[in-house]
């Protein structure tokens, strides 16, 4: 399994075209919190059953979570329950977990999706406002606590939100949305501190 | 520089701050703190609007939300004028500008008035009896006429310059109303440490306690109790207290809607506030505090300005120190008016009568107001106010008939008695019980977690209501998780109590009368109104609201239902719960489209999806189309280039040299697993054991009817792994599609799918000179036509990032589909297209893809299926797995009606004239000499000119289409019938040979 994606890791010489993130270095600040793009980072969708994840979480150097809305965070690499048998694994150190799942023989399916997501932090003592304007999840640090992940919607566009500290969430959602996921955000946070 | 009318010593507000505002175009002098209604009362002004019908003139009924007389437009700049503005709370600010509506030419003199004098006319169910015939003048005369003349105010010309802020919210106990009860509430509920969120409409906390002068809690005047007592919960983590909010409709499982109006009170507002705030709020426990609405009496011009509520002069004179009037008559059926006329009085106002319907009541206010020396009526009535533009009199008798005496008032105080605000309960689905003695409907069977505490649930007096609401409060927390609070319960000193009053018209006003005695304001309903409708047949409530509009205005009959209910009863003989209360709906006040629509609009009206490539494009000057969501480059004018122009020069260019496209929108789905191949086979039509790794199949996906889903080309990267593509508009229903049939048909496979439409950037590059363009940046990948032959895919490098190349065609030309990841999509575009300039390439759109695509007769589902085209009636017999025993649709693809003669079929078509393009969507017809209605044998599904062809091209969609080659069909149009003959689908290179060219 993951052959394919072993291979095009193998050959590493550096890349001879610029990366272009979407969106990259826009941040809006207003008062209580700020709204910025985050660098890009190493993604994997990572579907499994359970007698696969011994083996998957010891290649990834962390305990994939199995409790809903939670995560786990080891090393710069944080893995995000999404669903019974899937997590997004979010790799900020650099390192590719997607080259880590393809030494692992149990049943499993990665898939790299470093590029379709992007990442938007919101920080701040108003952060949970700002998500709040358009996701309607209870964001309380009794419902949604530090590490407390979950996809759900900001607006129209589907995210997935971690919380990272008491007053900071990564907002990750698709590429192409990002447009529209960021202004609303952005708008949001204008009034988030009123 | 005090108004006329404004008492010196009376009120709360500081008199030393002024606001200048204006009214139809008189500059006036108010406070700060005042609204509308108050500062132009307290400049002795009654008269602000003519009534929807009959356009009588009218004043303030009340000083709340119910009010359904003084509508205003008020109107900050060419952008902002909102109509039908309750003035009894819209808050003064200094340079406020209102106007009066519903008036023409001015204020005092209207001509619509007319209305008044004709209304015989204008009875109940007018609309519907006279607007029947004659049946063609509806359209043409009768609607546009009474659409000029339906609706009130003027909306603005140009786009609301504001913005509107929106807000998701959770909490433990939500409390709705702040005035004793929800503050009562909110306090218990919040010392016990759960969320609370406290909401009220008014601009200050304290709802009665506004005007009930003989309220004292806890060692302190009422309305002092609640301002302190709101610092305090302000002052709490745990608590949220919301002013000027209104809980506008009650939906499901405790979902709550509240609008904030943020800033219609500033006189400056400045962009950074939003105007208004939509709260939706999820609350364990509801707790609904939302106290009574005063009723009116129903009585011969009942509507004069200056006849209101007993309740709003007290307001008016307690809260804001305002006097209603100089000489004030009183005309009541409860005690509550009592402590108005007490209360004018003391503030030296003179009180010219007393009028109790009742017989006899006694009680301290009444020896109260008489020993204040007010003389009192008992067993009298009110029956005709006089005066036009102002009340000027009361004509009083008593109640059974008898000698007439007419008093000079130059204002009329009523009260009816109270009536529950049921409206959030109503609108939770709890079902409302009708309680005998008071005459009141309550809440009765709850159908969500909440409760109803004070005068809403019909408590009566200030003691009994704090008690029941603090225990409501600790209850509701206590249930939500909240601990055993520390607090201690509000101690009532003192209190007033309010009760009974009565139901429907009174004396004067009653059956066989003929008097406009006003049920419904706003509308214009009287109660000889109620009593036709009866009389005409109408024998539900909700027929005789209809039937007569009581009720419907946008103030939702706060102040008519009851007497509405009350007269319809009587004349039915029925008592009244059998007769039956309308249903209360959302919203409870109106709501500004602004406040619903919050930050969806302009860019955030809907997300707009670009590519990785779309900045180049944009920059290049390309045409963009929408696609779904998407915005696709639709073509690529140079100087000078119409659209038609660009597309011909695009589609020559491609086959003589070669051509970049951004396919990135494509769909994209990852399938992997130990079954990935079986789930394929599963899914679509087409054998998938046997393709081998790095080659590519086109796919059909069918639905379990047997008709076209889907198609796309997949490609094979590892036995287990499959990159499949979808269309553009396909991919989140495809997703959706194959996670169901994953789930719910096939558990079993070990196989997972992962949407990656965004994780790669797709460059098409097709024409014959499409290697010679790629090669040069291709690292690891033998691009030779033995390595690598039409419809594989390959892994490799190109300049220097991972990619996956397929070799693929939907151009019929030599192809590759260039897959790298997104953040490097536009510059390896760029290095692509650098390279392609050396060989004379272009860039090309949307469009010539579609017109190449056609050129080779390849189908577009969407556009050359409908839903109803099978793979055999779109010539793609061969895609279909002939040895397979099963697929999604397999079953369908045997009904009788799939496989019968005469189905229509996807061909070609040829105009005769080879110049006329054909519409798409036009019919065809086999005889164009037969009657109409012709019987339509088919339509065009895709119509281009070719520039390649030198001739215009069609597919379509004919019945037996491919029994008819070389027959010619008719398509008639508007201007004319065009001939075409059938053709095959294909029209350049029908060997295929230029694949490999």
């Amino acid at each position: 399994m993951a052959k394919a994606a072993a291979k095009t890791k193998a050959a590493a010489a550096p890349a001879s075209v610029e990366r272009r993130p979407a969106l990259a270095g826009r941040a809006l600040s207003a008062p209580g919190v700020k709204v910025e793009m985050l660098p890009p980072a190493e993604r994997i969708s990572l579907r499994a059953p359970e007698a696969s994840l011994a083996a998957l979480s010891k290649a990834l150097g962390l305990t994939l979570p199995t409790k809903p809305k939670t995560s786990a965070t080891k090393d710069g690499r944080t893995a995000l329950w999404l669903g019974p048998d899937e997590w997004m694994i979010i790799d900020e150190a650099g390192n590719d977990p997607l080259a880590d799942c393809a030494k692992v023989t149990a049943l499993h399916s990665a898939v790299g999706i470093s590029h379709r997501n992007v990442g938007i932090s919101v920080a701040g003592p108003a952060a949970a406002a700002t998500v709040n304007s358009g996701c309607p999840q209870d964001l309380s640090l009794e419902a949604f606590p530090v590490g407390a992940a979950s996809r759900t919607i900001l607006g129209k566009s589907e995210i997935v939100l971690l919380r990272i500290a008491a007053d900071a969430f990564r907002v990750e959602c698709w590429r192409s949305f990002s447009d529209y996921v960021f202004t609303l955000l952005s708008e949001a946070a204008g009034d988030a501190a009123n | 520089m005090n108004a006329a009318f404004r008492i010196s010593g009376a009120g709360r507000l500081s008199q030393a701050k002024t606001a200048s505002f204006s009214f139809d175009d008189k500059p006036y002098v108010g406070i700060e703190g005042d609204t509308l209604a108050s500062a132009l009362l307290a400049n002795g002004v009654h008269l602000v609007g003519r009534s929807f019908k009959y356009h009588r003139p009218r004043g303030f009924l009340s000083a709340g939300a119910e009010e359904p007389n003084a509508l205003v437009q008020i109107v900050r700049d060419d952008a902002r004028k909102t109509p039908n503005v309750r003035a009894t709370v819209q808050e003064l600010y200094d340079g406020l500008t209102a106007n009066s509506q519903n008036r023409w030419p001015s204020l005092a003199f209207d001509v619509g008035a007319v209305n008044d004098i004709a209304s015989p006319m204008f009875s109940a169910g007018f609309y519907y009896k006279t607007f029947m015939w004659p049946k063609w003048a509806w359209k043409d005369l009768y609607e546009p006429k009474i659409r000029a003349t339906a609706g009130l105010g003027v909306s603005p010309e140009k786009p609301d310059p504001d913005h509107y802020a929106s807000r998701y919210a959770h909490c433990e106990v939500l409390v709705l109303g702040g005035g004793a009860a929800g503050i009562a509430a909110a306090l218990a509920a919040a010392e016990t440490g759960v969320r609370v969120i406290l909401a009220d409409e008014q601009a200050e906390f304290g709802g009665s306690l506004r005007f009930e002068s003989g309220a004292r809690i806890d060692g302190q005047d009422g309305y002092a109790w609640a301002q302190a007592a709101i610092a305090k919960l302000k002052g709490m983590d745990n608590a949220r207290v919301l002013s000027r909010t209104t809980a506008f409709g009650y939906y499901a499982q405790n979902f709550v809607g509240l609008v904030e109006r943020v800033s219609d009170h500033l006189k400056n507002p400045g962009h950074e506030l939003a105007r208004e705030r939509l709260w939706q709020v999820r609350a364990n426990r509801v707790v609904l505090a939302t106290g009574a609405i005063e009723r009116h009496m129903v009585f011969a011009n009942n509507d004069r300005p200056g006849v209101m509520l007993a309740s709003a002069a007290r307001t008016y004179l307690n809260h804001y120190g305002v006097a209603v009037g100089r000489n004030v008559g009183v005309y009541t059926a409860n005690d509550s008016a009592y402590a108005a006329a007490i209360d004018l009085k003391k503030a030296g106002v003179n009180i010219a009568a007393i009028v109790d319907l009742r017989d006899n009541p006694s009680g301290a206010v009444i020896d109260e107001a008489r020993g204040l020396g007010i003389e009192i009526n008992f067993g009298r009535a009110v029956v005709s106010a006089g005066g036009k533009l102002r009340v000027s009199s009361m004509t009083v008798q008593p109640k059974n008939g008898g000698g007439q005496r007419t008093i000079p008032v130059d204002a009329i105080l009523m009260s009816a008695g109270w009536t529950p605000s049921v409206h959030l309960f109503s609108q939770s689905r709890g079902k409302v019980a009708f309680n005998d003695e008071t005459k009141r409907f309550v809440p009765g069977t709850y159908a969500q977690d909440c409760v109803s505490v004070g005068a809403c649930n019909g408590t009566d007096g200030l003691d009994a209501t704090i008690d029941e609401a603090y225990a409501a409060g600790a209850k509701a927390a206590k249930e939500a998780g909240g601990k055993i609070g520390k607090g201690s319960k509000p101690k009532v000193d003192a209190g007033e109590i309010w009760s009974r009053g009565m139901l429907g018209a009174a004396p004067g006003a009653g059956p066989g009368t003929t008097v406009k005695a006003f049920v419904d304001f706003q509308n214009d309903v009287t109660a000889k109104d109620i009593r036709q409708a009866v009389h005409e047949g109408m024998h539900s409530i909700e027929h005789v609201k209809r039937f007569t509009t009581n009720g419907m205005a946008t103030d939702q009959g706060k102040t008519s239902n009851m007497h509405g209910l009350a007269i319809a009863a009587e004349e039915l003989g029925k008592p009244i719960p059998q007769v039956g209360l309308t249903t209360f709906r959302a919203p409870y006040t109106p709501v500004t489209f602004g406040s619903i629509v919050g930050h969806a609009r302009g860019a955030l009206f809907d997300p707009t999806r670009r590519t990785a490539i779309h900045p180049w494009a944009a920059r290049q000057g390309a045409v963009f189309e929408d696609v779904g969501n998407w915005k696709r480059a639709w073509y690529f004018p140079k100087a000078g280039e119409d659209m038609h122009a660009a597309v011909n020069r695009e589609c020559v260019t491609v086959r003589k040299v070669g051509g970049l496209f951004d396919a990135s929108t494509l769909g994209k789905i990852e399938v992997v697993g130990p079954d990935a191949a079986k789930f394929m086979e599963l899914l679509y039509t087409n054998p998938w054991e046997k393709l081998e790794t790095g080659r590519c199949r086109y796919g059909i996906m069918l639905r379990e009817d047997g008709f076209i889903y889907d198609d796309g080309v997949v490609g094979r990267l590892a036995p287990d792994r499959f990159h499949v593509t979808t269309t553009t508009g396909g991919a989140p229903r495809v997703m959706n599609h194959m996670e169901d049939y994953l789930q719910t048909e096939f558990p079993h496979l070990n196989v997972w799918l992962t949407s990656i439409t965004e994780q790669w950037a797709v460059i098409a590059v097709q024409g014959p000179k499409s290697r010679d363009i790629i090669a040069p940046l291709v690292e690891g990948i033998d691009m030779s036509d033995e390595a690598m032959p039409h419809m594989s895919v390959r892994e490799g490098k190109i300049c220097g990032v991972p990619t996956r190349l397929f070799r693929m065609s939907f151009t019929g030309e030599r192809g590759f589909e260039v897959n790298v990841p997104a953040d490097y999509g536009e510059a390896v575009w760029e290095a692509l297209w650098a390279e392609g300039q050396k060989h004379g390439a272009t860039a090309y759109g949307t469009e010539t893809m579609h017109v190449l695509r056609a050129e080779k007769g390849y189908i577009i589902v969407g556009q050359d299926t409908d839903g109803t085209v099978t793979p055999n009636d779109a010539g793609l017999d061969w895609a279909v797995g002939k040895k397979k025993t099963d697929f999604v649709g397999i079953r369908g693809l045997t009904r009788p009606d799939l496989v019968a003669k005469g189905r229509k079929q996807l061909v070609g078509l040829k105009t005769k004239d080879p110049k006329v393009v054909l519409e798409e969507g036009a019919q065809i017809v086999a005889d164009p000499k037969q009657p109409i209605p012709m019987k339509m044998i088919g339509h065009v599904t895709s119509s281009y000119w070719s520039e390649n062809c030198g001739r215009s091209i069609a597919l379509a969609l004919v019945a037996g289409g491919r029994d008819r080659m070389g027959e010619t069909l008719y398509v008639p149009m508007p201007n004319g019938t065009i001939e075409v003959e059938v053709t095959g689908m294909v029209f350049v290179d029908e060997k295929g040979e230029r694949l490999n060219g």
